[in-house]
């Protein structure tokens, strides 16, 4: 932490935080400049091309690239043996590395196994169809229960599930076994006067971003090595480039591209060490780009599930116990994902009995990957039905049941720590307040809510802040600005400095210029970087006021700092005025040389989300057909920066929600080949599909920001699974358990109630 | 692999039967490019039939419409004669894709790239429409329903190109409409259609009709035995529910990654009871 800094809550009047000023990207992106991870180019680039298995699981005997070597205009190919172990017993990044490229054994359909660097795209391609492999097909399986069943073919036989004592002496497809709660739950049931028991499944989905992964690679004779990429985390992306290729991270500059969306899809490499080891091997820069059905196929996606949960409850209201078990898939890879699903079940609710046994599963699928809130959706859609029948069958409103049940501030929480201010109560208050609760419905038609909850990270965080010699300000942060935060951070910067929004520009700093920076993931972009620049700026108010008392000939302690000015403090200073920050910068070559405001630090007390959502829906009771007529967010923002962007999480977070709810599953065959890798079968929600989702933003100040400020990008994805299967579930008078309840499955689960 | 534009019908089909290898006809492109973009085909010559001269024309003649096989969708939308006589086909022909791809795509095309989801083609069979085939031996008119003989497989022979599209000219009191079931609003492929073509006597009886079912089957399937039970109705209740069953009897679905057997059957049903409403009000039944 950067000395001085203090990151605790002061309560102020704003001038810029919580105003709508442009965005400083929006002008080059809707014109088409801005460059994106396939804009970049160098001279003497290469094409390079991925040849990835048609098998869901098989040994390959051999890669024979010999043909595909001799091909004029093919200038590398490679394969594993191109991309020699050097993970040193680190079993995260082996499973990194093996799933870059596959190593002695392909395990999923998509799975990656060759590669070659040629002059052109035709080349490139024809060159794939030469290279020779030959597997031998193994049995597979892709659905998560069937991996656990003993009968199950072994996808990893080094995978010995963890978290059970002892430890299993047979490998399984069970990564981990992983408990949360506390109390007694078998004593909570014994109180319920009611108790409701369901099974719920959810099936694949990808996190949908519109660019496809896409980067450029640049390896020298010398060993110095450049990528341009897209992604979430340049700073470790070149971590993990460096330690898989050998390479001295300061040896490898990583710039990072515009974005178009990653939700946590870009936080993993997948083709960036691929493409430097082709660059390295042909000596030449090769630019590698995704297809969509590469995307699909191997890239993403998130965790299918199959989750029991139970709820008992007092007539008068009181959850007595609670218990679930949740079983989630991680592609061939182990994975914390159920984990994950385990802690956030119960989060929104103050429980004295409460208890969560996660399986973290492998199965023939591709390696999951973060999806915004990774894994709280789904398990929010198992409890939040159930909550939701069980307010139903106690005869209390939806929302009061939960609002009596809802954690506050000092609950222990289900998965550990005990809460501080927090926003779950306050959100079911606005919606009970919310007019769309007041919106009549007619027939066919059904409303539900639901709530949702996400921890926030803050993590590591480096900035810097230049004074122009013309008193503009520029902001170079390490943290990619996935949705708006740039404009973000220059409003902070312009608060903190008291200068005009329009005197600063941010921009995201490559690996060589900052020191190391988490991700822009666990909503911590805005949340952290916002810390470092308030730091930065104070570092930088500091420098000003010294050059402003040497100005003056005055002592440092007698200049403060108001408006973006240095202020003379003290009767005996009274005639000397102000002077701007333009002034300063002005003199800044006489009186000591460049000003800057440097940052370093680890953003603590990220400050728990909640959100609470409802929806109203249509379903056609002839063929199943949903539309969904009125949606709206209540999120806990802790302090709105911008409030356009943080609308924009919200509805942002609502749409994918709504895609994942209704019609979005990955489908695979008998075959465990993946039947509809592309966005005509894969369908996330158009434009037409959506009402426009209303907002509403709380401020419920975060006490470890200097502004409140909480991260708001993730949980506005946790509740619409479950609100919008309240929706649909009221609407049809069938309780519905499985996502996405596509027309077909609506349809099935009428006829099976008509059928009796 | 080589582009050609010819001016005019007899080139292009010079242009074809000279060719030795593989050989696709370009209209709007927008299956056929989007196939060679996936590496599905890959053919050595292309031929681009929008230049050949009356291709992209419609002509109200005394027999009815002629469709040129170059007209893009959003054309036949904008054509008020045409939408007024066969509001059905016009509705099918603009649920094809979305506005950008309407500019592009042709009747023509979406009837010879031979989907059995094609949204277009059940309207066609419903409305009676037939195609007027150039080729090497001369032209030949044929009902749309013969061109597609399976999924992505036609009647044509090569060198054969279809030249146009033939509507009937309408009597009083008829009507059209068609209906696609999608998951989506739009930019979707059709799980289940259904095409109906009606004409009423002054009572509002039922005269003739035709209905065809869409995704169903390998091709379009025209349901007579529901044209049977319309006919002489006046589509109450009774009929409508005859109507709907004859329809999901009528499919011969697979399950498949867009919708299940049962699905599709139900909902074969549903959207041509819906659709024979529709086309019966437009019709000026009450
Ligand atoms: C984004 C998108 C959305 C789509 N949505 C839909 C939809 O909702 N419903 C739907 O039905 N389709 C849809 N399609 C498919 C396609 O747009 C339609 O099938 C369209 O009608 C094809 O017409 P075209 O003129 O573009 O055909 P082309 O691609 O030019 O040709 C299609 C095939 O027919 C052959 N052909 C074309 N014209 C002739 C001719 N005159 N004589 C002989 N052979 C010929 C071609 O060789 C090719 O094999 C969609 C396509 C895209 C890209």
């Amino acid at each position: 932490m950067t000395a001085g800094f203090d990151p605790r809550y002061v309560k102020r009047d704003f001038a810029s935080i919580g105003t709508r000023p442009l965005r400083p990207d929006g002008i080059d992106k809707v014109t088409g400049r801005a460059r994106y991870g396939a804009d970049f180019n160098m001279a003497g680039q290469l094409v390079g091309r991925v040849l990835r298995s048609p098998h869901a699981h098989a040994r390959i005997r051999s890669i024979d690239t010999s043909k595909a070597e001799q091909l004029a205009g093919v200038k590398a190919v490679i394969t594993a043996a191109d991309l020699p172990d050097l993970t040193d017993g680190d079993a995260a990044m082996y499973d990194i590395l093996d799933n870059c490229m596959a190593r002695g054994k392909a395990l999923y359909d998509g799975h990656a196994v060759a590669a070659v660097a040629a002059v052109d795209a035709r080349t490139a391609k024809q060159a794939l169809k030469l290279i020779a492999v030959e597997y031998e097909i193994l049995p597979h399986v892709t659905d998560v229960d069937e991996a656990m069943m003993a009968s199950a073919p072994v996808i990893n036989d080094g995978v010995f599930t963890d978290g059970v004592e002892p430890k299993p002496a047979k490998p399984s497809n069970v990564a981990k076994r992983s408990q949360f709660g506390h109390g007694d739950v078998d004593a909570g049931f014994g109180q319920a006067e009611v108790i409701v028991e369901r099974s719920f499944r959810t099936e694949q989905t990808h996190q949908g971003y519109i660019e496809p992964h896409a980067c450029v690679a640049s390896v020298s004779a010398d060993g110095m090595a450049d990528l341009w990429v897209c992604t979430q985390g340049h700073f470790v992306y070149r971590q993990h480039c460096a330690q898989l290729l050998g390479l001295e991270a300061s040896k490898l500059r990583v710039t990072s591209s515009e974005i178009g969306g990653g939700f946590g899809g870009k936080t993993h490499v997948w083709a960036e060490p691929v493409a430097l080891a082709l660059s390295r091997k042909a000596g030449r820069p090769v630019k590698l780009v995704m297809t969509r059905d590469e995307v699909f196929r191997a890239s993403g996606p998130t965790s299918a599930t199959s989750i029991d949960v139970r709820i008992g409850a007092r007539r008068d209201g009181t959850i007595t116990a609670a218990e679930a078990t949740l079983r989630y898939s991680g592609g061939a890879y182990s994975g914390a994902w159920a984990e994950l699903g385990a802690m956030t079940a119960f989060a929104c609710y103050g429980l004295e009995n409460v208890r969560t046994v996660g399986f973290d599963v492998l199965v023939n699928r591709p390696k999951c990957a973060a999806y915004r809130a990774p894994s709280a959706p789904m398990a929010a859609f198992a409890v939040e039905s159930v909550v939701d029948e069980l307010a139903g069958r106690i005869g209390m409103n939806a929302v009061d049941f939960r609002i009596r049940n809802a954690a506050r501030e000092g609950t222990r929480s289900s998965y550990g720590p005990v809460y501080g201010p927090i926003g779950i109560g306050p959100t079911l208050e606005a919606v009970k307040m919310h007019p769309q609760m007041q919106a009549p419905l007619k027939k066919n038609q059904g409303r539900g809510m639901a709530c949702g909850f996400w921890f926030n990270f803050g993590g590591q965080t480096c900035s810097d802040l230049n004074i122009g010699m013309d008193g503009s300000v520029s902001l170079a942060v390490g943290t990619v600005d996935v949705g708006g935060s740039r404009a973000s951070l220059s409003l902070v910067a312009a608060e903190e400095l008291g200068i005009d929004y329009s005197q600063v520009r941010a921009v995201v700093a490559d690996t060589s210029s900052l020191g190391y920076n988490d991700m822009t993931d666990g909503s911590r972009g805005t949340f952290s970087s916002s810390m470092a620049t308030i730091s930065a700026a104070r570092n930088a108010i500091r420098i000003m006021r010294e050059r402003a008392a040497q100005m003056w000939d005055i002592p440092v302690d007698e200049v403060g700092w108001e408006m973006g000015h240095a202020v003379a403090l003290g009767e005996k200073n009274g005639n000397l005025g102000r002077l701007s920050l333009k002034e300063i910068a002005a003199a800044s070559g006489k009186t000591g040389g460049p000003i800057a405001g440097h940052s370093e630090l680890v953003a603590d007390g990220a400050g728990v989300s909640f959100a609470t959502h409802i929806c109203d829906v249509e379903v056609d009771p002839e063929t199943g057909a949903t539309r969904v007529l009125r949606y709206a967010v209540v999120q806990d923002a802790g302090k709105a920066v911008h409030p356009t962007y943080v609308e924009g999480q919200y509805q942002g977070g609502a749409a994918q929600g709504i895609g994942w709810a209704l019609n979005e599953e990955y489908i695979y065959g008998r075959d465990g080949r993946l039947q509809n890798a592309g966005f005509l079968d894969y369908r996330i929600p158009v434009c037409s599909d959506l009402p426009m989702i209303d907002t509403q933003i709380l401020e419920i100040p975060n006490p470890n920001h200097p502004y409140g400020v909480r991260g708001v990008g993730e949980t506005s994805i946790v509740p619409p699974l479950a609100a919008i299967a309240n929706a649909v579930s009221n609407a049809v008078g069938v309780r519905m358990t499985h996502i996405p309840m596509s027309p077909p499955r609506i349809l099935a689960a009428l006829e099976a109630e008509r059928a009796g | 692999m080589r582009y050609l534009r010819p001016l005019s019908m007899e080139d292009a089909i010079g242009m074809i039967t000279n060719s030795a290898g593989t050989v696709a006809v370009l209209a709007g492109g927008s299956d056929l490019l989007v196939r060679m973009k996936g590496g599905f085909v890959e053919p050595d010559l292309i031929v681009d039939i929008k230049a050949i001269e009356g291709l992209s024309e419609i002509r109200e003649t005394a027999e009815g419409f002629s469709i040129g096989a170059a007209v893009p969708c959003a054309v036949l939308g904008e054509h008020a004669a045409l939408r007024k006589a066969w509001p059905g086909v016009v509705e099918a022909a603009n649920l094809i894709g979305s506005k950008q791809v309407q500019g592009r795509c042709t009747i023509a095309g979406n009837l010879c790239n031979a989907s059995p989801a094609a949204d277009s083609v059940p309207a066609l069979v419903a409305a009676g429409a037939k195609a007027l085939v150039a080729g090497p031996k001369g032209n030949r008119t044929v009902p749309v329903e013969a061109i597609p003989t399976g999924p992505g497989k036609t009647s044509l022979a090569k060198g054969e190109i279809v030249r146009e599209i033939l509507l009937e000219k309408r009597p009083p009191r008829a009507g059209d409409a068609y209906l696609r079931f999608i998951p989506r609003t739009e930019m979707d492929i059709a799980v289940v259609s259904a095409g109906v073509n009606l004409t009423l006597d002054a009572k509002g009886a039922v005269t003739s009709a035709r209905v065809a079912l869409g995704a169903v089957a390998p091709t379009v399937v025209l349901v007579e035995e529901a044209a049977g039970i319309l006919v002489g109705s006046r589509l109450d209740d009774a009929t409508l529910e005859k109507l709907a069953k004859a329809c999901s009897d009528a499919c011969r679905p697979i399950d498949d990654k867009r919708g299940t057997i049962a699905f599709r059957r139900k909902v074969a049903g549903v959207l041509a009871r819906r659709a024979a409403a529709a086309a019966y009000a437009r019709a000026g039944g009450k």
